[in-house]
């Protein structure tokens, strides 16, 4: 059976340092996975080459048995696979309702000689709908008009899964979505990300806050130093030792 | 309706304005036309973030073309006009390919130093370019009568016209893209372009297609140019005439449609009838360079952030009245 997301022997490369060593690990369709590890491990370059801002310099990404690696961003997003960025990275001088539009880009591809003629009254009336659905999803519905770099940050962060959800995608790729948040708005953003599940799309999660990952995911694979580590439920991610290892540093070694 | 009012009163103010006029301020006029067209088309091209130094040899490329189509294969004028709008913009996808390998500074450089290599093959080949010469001698718009009005096009008054026209269907063409999901995307490429992209969209095709809409319609601006004045040479394009459009479009802001016409018509008025009346028009380079340094000190957001404030000040207290009324 063909895997739905599976990173295959992946290594990069930046000059003589290898940034990820053969890291191969598979996403099942409909789970929150997440991919954890201590700084510098990597985690942030394997997102990088699934998403297409990378090409990796061997080892292969497939979804659902096409390879999608080394393609460009925008090839990868079409084909289902979305991701967000880290910090706040929105069309600030745009108004939510036109960040929402930027999302629904690839389902009403614009035609510049209909815009022209005016023959595209429905596909904008489309967009617009989609665009709507996917504010109101993430409860900024009623910030449709405001402009988006004037938003709060938890609202920020919303907006910008809801650009990624507005092109109906397949995967999510979320780059450390709780960063700089309080803990009611890591709990909110929980809650949308269960959301986002049960519409049966598909997430994968580079995150450091381990209290969320902990709590929301439901397969976690653990990387150090560019290499696979362990992989597995909550909790056995959490009492593995070499994880604690990983983390807390080696205490054998130390006596 | 109310629109539709504006738009017969402002098609009777344009179409009566240059009778009130000498016929030097006549010829300005036309040349008016075919700048705003220019700085316009450049406006649409600053939506995608880049700014370019080779738009208007970009400009003489559809002039060149259009002449050359009308002279050397005996192209129908309007139509020759129509081709030479279509060679510069497939020549700007020609361009894109080295060009669009560099961003916001570099690919400004690297537009000027495009723009002077066309400029140098235009002086290099006299056959069929002209060299250093140019192009003399190039057909004028055919005439012809409508009924009401005979068309004489070497009147500048009926060029004026012709090419009000021509520039006001153009710059409805451009008003609609921008307004458009495609102008949407424009816009995100400008202020976000990662973004964009993992949104799916295709940041080469859209910086590309810009640049070839934006270089079209300064083509047929060009041919517009090159049919009424005659002749052509390479210094017809030189960066001094680009200096002037980016001045044009800093001085009336590029955040709206309507800046950068309103720096061209706005300093055009000031150049022409202001300057001119007091001797000054040798000095024209440092006074738009004082005005240039004026207005990014005091005026950064241009002429059009003036006249935001307001009709927006006029709008809150239109709110204002209609709380009172109830």
């Amino acid at each position: 059976m063909t895997q739905f997301l599976e990173v295959d022997t992946l290594t990069m490369r930046f000059g003589g340092l290898t940034a990820v060593d053969g890291l191969s690990l598979k996403v099942r369709h409909g789970e929150i996975h997440g991919l954890i590890g201590p700084n510098g491990a990597g985690k942030t370059t394997t997102f990088n080459m699934i998403s297409g801002f990378y090409k990796p310099t061997s080892g292969e990404v497939r979804l659902r048995g096409e390879v999608i690696s080394g393609l460009r961003m925008h090839e990868v997003a079409r084909r289902g696979v979305v991701r967000t960025f880290q910090h706040s990275t929105l069309f600030a001088e745009m108004t939510v309702l036109e960040n929402a539009l930027v999302g629904t880009h690839m389902a009403f591809r614009p035609n510049i000689f209909a815009a022209i003629a005016g023959w595209d009254r429905e596909d904008r009336r489309g967009a617009e709908a989609r665009a709507r659905e996917a504010l109101e999803f993430f409860g900024l519905h009623h910030l449709a008009g405001e402009l988006a770099g004037e938003l709060s940050h938890g609202h920020q962060r919303a907006l910008g899964l809801a650009v990624a959800y507005a092109s109906h995608p397949d995967v999510m790729l979320l780059d450390e979505p709780f960063t700089g948040m309080n803990p009611e708005e890591t709990r909110g953003m929980m809650g949308l990300m269960r959301k986002l599940r049960e519409d049966g799309i598909t997430i994968l999660i580079v995150e450091h806050d381990m209290q969320a990952i902990m709590g929301l995911c439901d397969t976690i694979t653990c990387m150090s130093f560019g290499k696979f580590l362990a992989e597995g439920g909550p909790a056995e991610i959490r009492n593995h030792p070499a994880v604690i290892e990983a983390y807390l540093g080696g205490a054998r070694h130390v006596a | 309706m109310r629109r539709l009012v504006i738009i017969l009163l402002a098609a009777c103010a344009l179409l009566a304005l240059p009778h009130g006029l000498s016929f030097s301020q006549q010829e300005i006029l036309v040349f008016l036309t075919i700048n705003i067209l220019l700085v316009s088309s450049y406006r649409l091209l600053t939506l995608t973030g880049e700014w370019s130094l080779a738009h208007v040899v970009i400009m003489g490329v559809g002039a060149y073309a259009s002449a050359l189509y009308s002279k050397e294969l005996g192209v129908w004028v309007p139509v020759s006009i129509l081709l030479g709008g279509a060679t510069a913009a497939l020549l700007a996808v020609l361009l894109s390919f080295p060009l669009f390998r560099m961003k916001g500074f570099y690919f400004l450089i690297g537009s000027f130093a495009a723009g002077e290599i066309i400029r140098l093959l235009w002086k290099r080949f006299r056959d069929p370019f002209g060299g250093p010469k140019g192009i003399k001698g190039i057909e004028p718009m055919p005439d012809f009568s409508i009924g009401i009005y005979d068309f004489d096009f070497f009147e500048p008054v009926s060029y004026y016209y012709l090419s009000a026209l021509v520039v006001a269907v153009c710059l409805w063409v451009l008003w609609r893209i921008e307004r458009s999901p495609v102008g949407l995307t424009f816009h995100a490429v400008h202020w976000q372009d990662k973004l964009a992209e993992a949104s799916g969209v295709n940041l080469r095709a859209y910086r590309t297609l810009a640049f070839a809409i934006a270089s079209g319609f300064a083509g047929i601006g060009g041919g517009l140019m090159a049919h009424y004045v005659g002749t052509i040479n390479p210094n017809s394009f030189d960066v001094d005439l680009m200096v002037y459009v980016l001045t044009w479009a800093i001085v009336g802001g590029t955040g709206t449609f309507y800046g950068p016409i309103l720096g061209c018509v706005v300093l055009t008025v000031l150049n022409e009838i202001v300057l001119r009346e007091l001797g000054f028009e040798q000095m024209r380079p440092l006074i738009y360079g004082l005005i240039m340094i004026l207005s990014i000190l005091f005026l950064p957001k241009g002429l059009e952030s003036i006249v935001q404030h307001l009709t927006t000040r006029g709008r809150g207290k239109g709110v204002e009245e209609q709380r009172a009324a109830e």
